[in-house]
């Protein structure tokens, strides 16, 4: 008896919950109210039968329960009952496949005069590509992808030179215009998927994948990656754009494309000698850092990552929090390098300089620091000398007190917030799991542990 | 001298005296049916504690130091691969599948015993294999349950140096050990029954394990040559599965791999998997609700036929795990069709359960209040299939939380309550004792509603948009921070479920020796299993003869009969319908 009510229970509370409850589709903003259709459809075909059947046997449990004297009924088949039941389901499964399959071919036909743009993926990261003028995107391939040409775009490709490249996890879409996502991905499985969208689909390495959409209202959405991907999953997020087409135009325009990222001079190291004046000041002159002025080494850092830091302190993206002190210095003097080129000599000069290893100031449990990092090391290396390619510094051999601080930053909020910088929001999310100082001094002690290599590092001229 | 089949020879039949030879290198099915229920049963609670694991992350993110992300995806993958092969797949067909065919078709053991020594041990191999990668340097792998590559064996996934290949060596030896088992139960099935048996006398039960037998002897093997055509990408540096790739910077001297080929080899095991689970739950509650509500199964040739077209059916579905994978989008239109093909001989399965019920003498027993739990989740899991097999309703769903909430629902709880609705009814059987009454209730209602809160709600997390595999939802516009109280509630549900399960572990092993002692037939039932001349059944489970069978297994409140039961091996008498 109790089953029956708790089954009638059921069947109200989920009914209930579903006209009641907060969580639903988010708000549609493309095109696709089509697909929001056939959901429709099939919650309220499923619904019915959910209540009815379950109704029924409920009432069957009640009035059928056993009491004194009751005696079963002797029916093994009823072959007349059975093909109505046949049949209704039938029809209830065509009035919920035959819409689909409507949808389906309207999502896998792409409209003639939809846009194009390209969205590449790659460990935890998105990119961007879309035509040029000539609209047509020039050939890629993995084995061309380097540090200057992450897309790996063929430089005798005619058709690619035109192409805009959007580095970062931003892109930007005219609103009402259909457009094709032509999907790619340079290393394991992705996703493309924006909620309010509806539609996704797996980026997969070794092929070009699609999906289109148009999107019907302006503002800014997430891009998540719904496919596995490996360690940083979560924290592969990127920005959707959507505004009217001329401040699209004006976007695309200042976006360089892969003719200009072909055409950076080549960086000049004695320049930047007399650049890095004032920054020795703090960072000495062999750019050893000192611990007394808050100034980290800098010798021996990847070259994109110091021109990356320099642009995001440049931009407002690094340093504006008040209660970041040293933050806020440094973006004072970031803003004293005049141009890109500045900035890419004095990096060039800082790559002269000796690599010695900074002198450990932190110790804690290496071997729980060992198990914590074995986390980082997805994105840092084994070695914590940094992977361009998953835009992850190096560590090892850097000065200890300053990723302290910085890991305190990224936790508390004051560093990793800027909607620009996604890769800060990517450590951001990712320092999380470092619950205390105590987490952090472990996985520095650890660190400290690593030999050191000197193995000549890049400086990435691609980053504008 | 006329033939004498070995079967009406039981002089010739060797019992065991040792108790090594009884207990520990058993050839009997009974014995072998128990070693692999309990194994399964153990393997089964460490993958419960793993869910705890996602679950304490997913409801208190930042809180617990030991669940990193490394710490959280290793526990999703080890706890999904476990509970679907090493506990499901082992005991359905393993425990159930031993204990049940030889005793319900009246044979004396399963025709290859030794063969099934065999299984059984090479299945603790497996075990022992994918336990030990828990303890190799980085730990097991954390691709997720499905094992995709290229991210299965390149670097960014835990566990990718020793763990995927400790987890691909245990999958093939467990395969081995299925192939060896599931040979023998269904030779044992069209050689060994008695007479009068025919396949359409079957109890449901084994017409469910038969089925699913056989789609795992044909399924299998897809499995078993991806797990070695990755070994080989991944040590001998073939590229089945990786094309040309830029891993952590640099590029690799792979080319012209198919990623999406292992997803076809995979679920075209994958698919039939999951019948492999459903089809034994399937035959089982059919007969727990024939027996507890004292009626006929209703429509049992329909039934049967169900059962053999969802398993034909089970072929050809497998894409639509697969919609959003990047397939040739013009798949989709064959593989929803046969999806929702599928939905009609299990809706029909469904309707002949609620009729089985309907004109009844309902006793709401443990293993009754199971069996009604199992059709109302099952109805719920089912019904959100056709969502999700409806390729474009799939778009917005797939990768979310609505596939997470349907998945457990349809084969993970439904499955599981069938599981231990059949334990409830069957240990009288193996020990001759009766489990608990009132922990079995406490258990059903903890078990039955709290599953149900933990995953309701999550289907709505998933219409939400929240995707699946998430370690933490970061910051994102779209997600209220209701989900997060919605995650503390879903947590609680699944630690009190949790603790539900200890229980009934506690009533198995309690129930041993206090357990109130059974009569031979407790639930006046007309299957075989029961009607043995030594109970619990012995060694050789007859006597100097073998039953013979004059009826159908639904014998219930036939009318004019004196009980409301007749069993299997009565003969007809006069005035009585057979």
């Amino acid at each position: 008896m109790a089953i029956a009510i708790a089954v009638i229970l059921l069947v109200i509370g989920s009914v209930l919950f579903h006209f009641l409850s907060p969580w639903y589709f988010t708000p549609l903003a493309s095109n696709w109210d089509t697909i929001d259709l056939t959901v429709d459809i099939t919650f309220w075909v499923t619904g019915v039968v959910f209540v009815l059947v379950n109704l029924f046997m409920a009432y069957a449990i009640i009035r059928y329960r056993h009491r004194k004297g009751l005696k079963a009924d002797y029916e093994p088949e009823n072959k007349k009952l059975e093909w109505w039941l046949t049949a209704i389901t039938t029809v209830g499964v065509v009035a919920m496949l035959a819409p689909g399959l409507v949808v389906w071919a309207e999502f896998v036909t792409v409209p003639e005069d939809a846009g194009e743009f390209e969205a590449v993926a790659q460990q935890w990261q998105w990119s961007f590509r879309f035509p040029g003028d000539d609209g047509v995107m020039g050939q890629s391939a993995v084995r061309l992808m380097t540090i200057e040409n992450p897309f790996g775009l063929d430089p005798e490709d005619e058709n690619g030179l035109d192409d805009v490249l959007v580095f970062g996890n931003e892109v930007h879409l005219p609103v009402g215009k259909p457009m094709k996502a032509l999907l790619r991905s340079k290393d394991v499985l992705h996703n493309f998927a924006v909620p309010q969208f509806r539609v996704k689909m797996d980026l997969v390495p070794g092929l070009v994948t699609y999906l289109w959409f148009e999107p019907t209202k302006a503002g800014r959405f997430d891009l998540l990656c719904e496919e596995y991907c490996g360690l940083a999953h979560h924290t592969m997020r990127g920005d959707v754009v959507i505004e009217e087409q001329a401040d699209f135009d004006i976007w695309l325009a200042a976006q360089p494309t892969f003719a200009d990222t072909l055409a950076i001079p080549v960086a000049d190291a004695t320049a930047g000698q007399a650049l890095y004046a004032p920054c020795a000041a703090c960072h000495g002159m062999q750019g050893e850092g000192n611990l007394a002025l808050n100034a980290p080494k800098l010798s021996g850092q990847e070259g994109w990552y110091l021109r990356r830091q320099l642009n995001n302190y440049k931009n407002g993206r690094r340093g504006t929090d008040p209660a970041d002190m040293f933050g806020a210095q440094m973006a004072a003097m970031a803003g004293t390098l005049p141009n890109a080129a500045a900035v890419n000599n004095v990096i060039a000069y800082i790559q002269t300089l000796p690599d010695l290893p900074a002198a450990a100031t932190i110790s804690g449990d290496v071997d729980r620091g060992e198990s914590l990092y074995l986390t980082c090391a997805a994105c840092h290396g084994r070695d914590a000398m940094g992977i361009w390619s998953v835009s992850a510094p190096r560590q090892a051999g850097m000065s200890d007190w300053y990723l302290a601080t910085q890991l305190r930053n990224f936790r508390s909020g004051l560093r990793g917030t800027h909607p620009q910088d996604g890769y800060g929001e990517q450590m951001a999310s990712m320092s999380m799991m470092l619950l205390d100082d105590a987490a952090i001094n472990d996985v520095l002690a650890y660190i400290n542990t690593l030999p050191v290599d000197d193995k000549p590092r890049q400086v990435a001229i691609l980053e504008q | 001298m006329a033939y004498v089949a070995i079967a009406d020879r039981p002089d010739e039949l060797h019992h065991p005296h040792s108790f090594i030879t009884k207990y520990v290198w058993s050839q009997d099915h009974k014995v072998i049916a128990i070693q692999y229920s309990i194994i399964a049963i153990l393997v089964g609670l460490i993958a419960l504690g793993l869910s705890f694991v996602m679950r304490l992350q997913l409801a208190f993110p930042d809180t617990f130091s030991f669940i990193d992300p490394s710490i959280y995806y290793q526990s999703v993958t080890m706890h999904g691969m476990i509970m679907v092969i090493y506990l499901l797949t082992a005991l359905f067909l393993g425990g159930f599948g031993n204990y049940l065919i030889p005793l319900q078709l009246g044979a004396r053991d399963m025709v290859f015993p030794y063969m099934n020594m065999l299984s059984v041990w090479v299945y603790l191999l497996s075990v022992i294999v994918l336990l030990a990668s828990f303890f190799v340097p980085g730990g097991p792998t954390g691709a997720g349950w499905t094992l995709y590559p290229p991210q299965a064996i390149l670097p960014g996934t835990p566990g990718t140096d020793w763990g995927i290949l400790m987890m691909l060596l245990s999958l093939a030896i467990f395969i081995v050990a299925f192939t060896m088992g599931g040979l023998n139960y269904v030779t044992t099935v069209l050689q060994a029954r008695t007479r009068g048996m025919t396949l359409m006398r079957m109890p449901l039960s084994v017409w469910g394990i038969f089925t699913a037998t056989i789609l795992g002897l044909l399924a299998f093997p897809a499995l078993f040559v991806s797990a070695v055509m990755m070994s080989f990408d991944k040590l001998l540096g073939t590229s089945f599965f990786i094309p040309a790739v830029l891993s952590m910077g640099d590029v690799l001297e792979t080319e012209g791999g198919s990623p999406v080929l292992f997803q076809h080899l995979f679920w075209f095991f994958g698919h039939p998997e999951v019948y492999i689970v459903a089809l034994p739950a399937f035959g089982i509650v059919s007969d727990l609700l024939s027996v507890h509500a004292r009626k006929n199964i209703f429509g049992y040739r329909m039934m049967v036929w169900a059962i053999v077209a969802i398993g034909g059916l089970s072929f050809i579905v497998w894409a639509h795990h697969m919609y959003v994978s990047g397939m040739n989008p013009y798949f989709g239109f064959f593989f929803a069709t046969t999806t929702l093909i599928i939905a009609v001989p299990t809706a029909i399965k469904v309707y002949n359960w609620v009729l089985t019920l309907w004109k009844g003498d309902i006793h709401l027993t443990v293993p009754m209040l199971f069996a009604i739990g199992f059709i109302f989740t099952f109805i719920n899991g089912g019904l959100t299939g056709l969502f999700l097999g409806n390729v474009v309703v799939d778009l917005p769903l797939s990768d979310t939380y609505f596939v997470v909430a349907h998945f457990h629902l349809v084969m993970g709880v439904s499955p599981v309550l069938v599981v231990c609705g059949a334990i409830y009814h069957w240990y009288p059987n193996i020990t001759g004792r009766m489990l608990n009454d009132g922990m079995g209730k406490v258990h059903f209602w903890m078990t039955f509603i709290g599953t149900y809160c933990i995953y309701f709600p999550m289907y709505y997390l998933g219409i939400l948009g929240l995707p699946r595999r998430y370690y933490s939802n970061g910051v994102t516009d779209f997600i209220p921070d209701s989900v997060s109280a919605v995650n503390i509630a879903i947590t609680v549900s699944a630690l009190i479920v949790g603790l539900a399960q200890l229980l009934f572990v506690l009533n198995l092993i309690t129930s041993l020796r206090f357990g109130k002692k059974a009569e031979q037939n407790p639930w006046r039932a007309t299957t075989l299993e029961w009607r043995t001349p030594e109970y619990p059944p012995g060694h050789g489970n007859w006597g100097p003869e073998l039953p013979g069978v004059y009826r159908w297994a639904y014998d219930y409140s036939v009318p004019g009969a004196e009980k409301d039961f007749i069993c299997q091996d009565e003969p007809p008498t006069e005035g009585q319908g057979a």
